[in-house]
């Protein structure tokens, strides 16, 4: 076996290991190392399908970026792993998720073996890419070039997120404000 | 010999992960990376279909994605922490204030 395929062996044992821990996880800061372990991983297979760059960029804004916002808001929201999560869902609904999340595994199967392996689209990496292939300038020409319209849209699309989310997490009960404002000088006049 | 077909399969299986993470998942903060965890593997396939096809466009889809991924987890997280000043619970079953 060549190293290729060690590698490709290894980083995909790991990222499904990393994902397959996570969704089993009571605790939500476990859960998102796990995921963490899974998106190193998986940065892996983007160097080997030749993405250098985005297999960065997903390190770096996944990993450094969104996870720690996960992180941030269980330290905000103070979890910890203990929390009553209720009674298992009743056997009948079990049942249902099992029969759901099967036949959906199924269904790419199914498509994967009636296109895939009738050979309708290409299989196997085309050795011939170009030496540059994946690299920070041909993202940045394709970004900026053909894909500058969808490209520039996608700070619109931030920016009302930005603005979404200061919304909804913004405290709106005059009453806790005040009695916070009250408690805060008690404490000074203390 | 491998090829973009062990790429797809994991993509595949990444997915199915995610979906069964969703429908699972009785903790929030658990169920919005599943999510996550879903558009990672869309991610993944891109990529592969990219390199197997010889073609760049892929790597800037895989950018308005990743924009999407963290526009979604910054709103989400925000309706959690509102949430959760409410009901005192990360419990989805717990969320029903919308149901009748």
């Amino acid at each position: 076996m060549n190293l290729d395929g060690l590698i490709f062996i290894i980083s995909a044992a790991v990222t499904i290991f990393g994902a397959v821990m996570m969704i089993m996880q009571r605790n939500p800061v476990a859960a998102v190392l796990y995921f963490i372990l899974s998106l190193v991983a998986q940065a892996v297979l983007y160097v080997q399908l030749g993405a250098l760059f985005v297999g960065a960029v997903l390190i770096i804004v996944y990993s450094g970026a969104i996870l720690v916002l996960f992180l941030f808001v269980i330290m905000l929201l103070n979890l910890r792993g203990d929390e009553d999560l209720g009674a298992p869902s009743a056997p009948v609904s079990q049942l249902t998720k099992f029969i759901v999340s099967i036949g959906i595994v199924a269904e790419f199967a199914f498509i994967m073996w009636s296109t895939v392996f009738s050979n309708s689209i290409p299989t196997g990496i085309i050795a011939g890419a170009s030496d540059n292939f994946g690299s920070t300038e041909q993202v940045a020409k394709l970004l900026f070039g053909r894909y500058l319209y969808p490209f520039e849209l996608t700070s619109i699309l931030l920016l009302s997120a930005i603005v979404g989310a200061v919304v909804i997490a913004r405290k709106e009960d005059k009453d806790e404000i005040e009695s916070e404002a009250e408690a805060s000088t008690d404490k000074v006049t203390d | 010999m491998f090829g973009i077909t062990h790429f797809l399969f994991i993509a595949a299986l990444l997915f199915g992960i995610g979906v069964t993470g969703v429908l699972i998942s009785r903790n929030i903060i658990v169920l919005l990376m599943s999510v996550e965890l879903m558009l990672n593997a869309a991610n993944l396939a891109i990529i592969a279909f990219s390199r197997a096809l010889n073609v760049m466009d892929g790597h800037a889809f895989v950018f308005l994605v990743l924009t999407v991924a963290a526009a979604e987890a910054a709103v989400g997280l925000a309706m959690v922490i509102t949430i959760f000043n409410n009901r005192r619970s990360i419990n989805i079953d717990k969320y029903s204030m919308l149901k009748w």
